[in-house]
């Protein structure tokens, strides 16, 4: 039996988190230098389509189909094959926990998918500028297959780490870990932007990074209420904590930025509220109001010192997806071994900030985040340098100093010079009107 | 004939407009511009990194004047520019030995 209320209320959620990626390339694509716009946003939508792709012909699979009867050991590693080309998904329903909840398994895979998309899309912002655009699309379908599917089992598909009890409801250490992970690694791998550091790099448009950012809060709702997978008290909890994180994380950053730097900015309003987000990401579902309103300062201040790190330890990170993504999925991760107030699957116990919290619990919140962050910037690291010994992953250095949208994309982002304009012809494209014959 | 070049604040553009136009000048070139004189420029920060930004906005605003009029067009644009703060700007002129008005062919003062 398929109730109408779940289904309506998790296709509404699908398509929240979908337009989450949008708001990631604005978010990115603002942060930029003007010559680089595009590709920037290129690299998200390019993840929607290569990981629907795989999602479709084995992903969802490889994440969510149990080997065999679920018991044996590969089912702790790697999801089966049975839903491979989502076969057998079309008549299956995804059954809640009280069967008043069930609610269609297309529904279920689709709502994972937009999940599996923008943790692709994250990492793009490690390597802004610089990257070839065909080894980025080789990187996040490789990526996606052998990191994202298998983490997101591990966790979430019946996998060792939700077997042992780990918290994380709607993806701190899936998506953000995993992605900040990764951004660390591929920014190793491909180096510095040319001029980093010496030349000024600053964000080109800070209106579309609030447009980004407007959209990622708003999609996040579905991203973190919807993971409840039920309308109901745990999803209005998540909801709105998730308000509760952001909205102090965005103002703690803006404090800090005022006392530190004098000023307060819009760059850190938005990357204080992102930072709350992913901070409570994994938490949203179990803890209580003033748990989220913890996380969030924290979130907010620790990422805004976080930030800084790259420029001591001389990796360029460019967008930030270690400082903000990696370094607030592990404090809203480990916060929830402190403040967990309702665990809910079998092995999750509350933490130790609680009354009846267990020391086990933070262990398993710790241990999550290192198992996983390790894993994925290992794989991340040797596929980025496979990549790179094979086809490249940088483009050339003029290309980079031009600009990779008119080297990579044969496009710019802005035409707003009427000198740059005049010189525009079209021999290929529709014919130039006629003039008109003028009778002396 | 001389060309006058005037480097001046942004916001200044308007008085020193309607000032040129009292003074009886017909025409002119306007453009934006960035540089930096003694002033030098300002800091920006993004997420706590510091950005020494040297070049400041400015308009430059070209004038063709009459031999005579010169010191007279200068001096109404150094008046309608001024403010007393540091970054209003520099005016010079230059000797100019062509001018052609391109629709009729006239030369010389005839053009300006």
């Amino acid at each position: 039996m398929i109730d109408s209320g779940t289904t309506a209320w998790m296709l509404v959620c699908t398509a929240l988190v979908l337009l989450m990626t949008p708001g990631l390339a604005f978010f990115y694509g603002g942060m930029t230098r003007a010559k680089s716009v595009l590709n920037m946003m290129m690299m998200s939508f390019v993840s929607i389509i290569v990981v629907t792709v795989a999602w479709v012909l084995y992903g969802y699979s490889l994440a969510f189909d149990a080997v065999g009867d679920g018991s044996g050991f590969l089912n702790k590693i790697v999801g089966g094959l049975d839903y491979v080309g989502l076969s057998g998904v079309v008549n299956a329903v995804y059954e809640a926990a009280s069967p008043d909840g069930n609610f269609p398994l297309m529904v279920f895979s689709a709502f994972q998918l937009t999940f599996a998309i923008i943790t692709v899309a994250l990492i793009s912002g490690a390597i802004a500028d610089r990257a070839k655009f065909g080894a980025w699309v080789v990187f996040s379908v490789v990526w996606a297959t052998v990191v994202y599917f298998p983490v997101a089992h591990w966790v979430w598909g019946g996998g060792w780490l939700g077997q042992l009890g780990i918290e994380d409801f709607a993806g701190g250490t899936v998506v953000h870990i995993n992605a900040g992970a990764a951004a660390l690694a591929l920014a190793l791998v491909i180096g510095k932007r040319k001029g980093w550091r010496k030349e000024p790099m600053r964000p080109h448009n800070l209106t579309l990074v609030l447009l980004g950012v407007g959209l990622l809060w708003f999609g996040w709702f579905g991203f973190n209420a919807g993971s409840e997978l039920a309308p109901d008290q745990t999803a209005a909890l998540a909801f709105m904590n998730t308000q509760i994180a952001t909205a102090v994380a965005a103002g703690a950053w803006m404090i800090v930025e005022k006392l530190r730097d004098g000023h307060a900015t819009t760059l850190g309003v938005a990357s204080g509220a992102v930072a709350g987000l992913v901070a409570i990401t994994p938490a949203c579902g179990f803890v209580d109001p003033w748990a989220a309103a913890l996380i969030g300062l924290l979130a907010g201040v620790g990422c805004a010192y976080a930030v800084g790190l790259k420029y001591r330890l001389g990796y360029d990170d460019s967008l930030d997806v270690v400082g903000v993504h990696l370094v607030g999925g592990v404090i809203g991760a480990v916060a929830l071994g402190f403040v967990a107030a309702y665990p809910f699957a079998d092995g999750q116990e509350k933490g130790i900030l609680i009354p009846g919290g267990q020391l086990s619990q933070l262990g398993l919140q710790i241990l999550g985040p290192v198992v996983v962050g390790l894993y994925s910037f290992v794989i991340s690291w040797v596929i980025g340098k496979a990549i790179d010994k094979t086809m490249g992953f940088r483009i050339p250095e003029e290309a980079e100093v031009a600009g990779v949208d008119a080297t990579t994309h044969a496009e710019t982002g802005y035409d707003l010079g009427t000198v740059y304009a005049s010189g525009v012809s079209s021999p290929n494209g529709p014919a130039a009107p006629a003039p008109k014959k003028v009778d002396a | 004939m001389r060309l006058i070049t005037a480097i001046i604040k942004p916001f200044k553009l308007d008085d020193v407009k309607a000032a040129l136009e009292q003074f009886g000048i017909k025409g002119m070139t306007v453009s934006e511009a960035s540089g930096y004189g003694r002033q030098r420029g300002h800091t920006e920060v993004y997420r706590g990194a510091e950005y020494q930004v040297d070049l400041v906005p400015k308009v430059r605003v070209e004038v063709l004047a009459e031999e005579d009029d010169a010191d007279d067009v200068i001096d109404v644009i150094v008046k309608a520019a001024h403010t007393g703060k540091i970054g209003d700007g520099k005016v010079w002129s230059v000797p100019v030995d062509t001018v052609i008005r391109v629709r009729t062919g006239e030369q010389g003062p005839e053009a300006l």
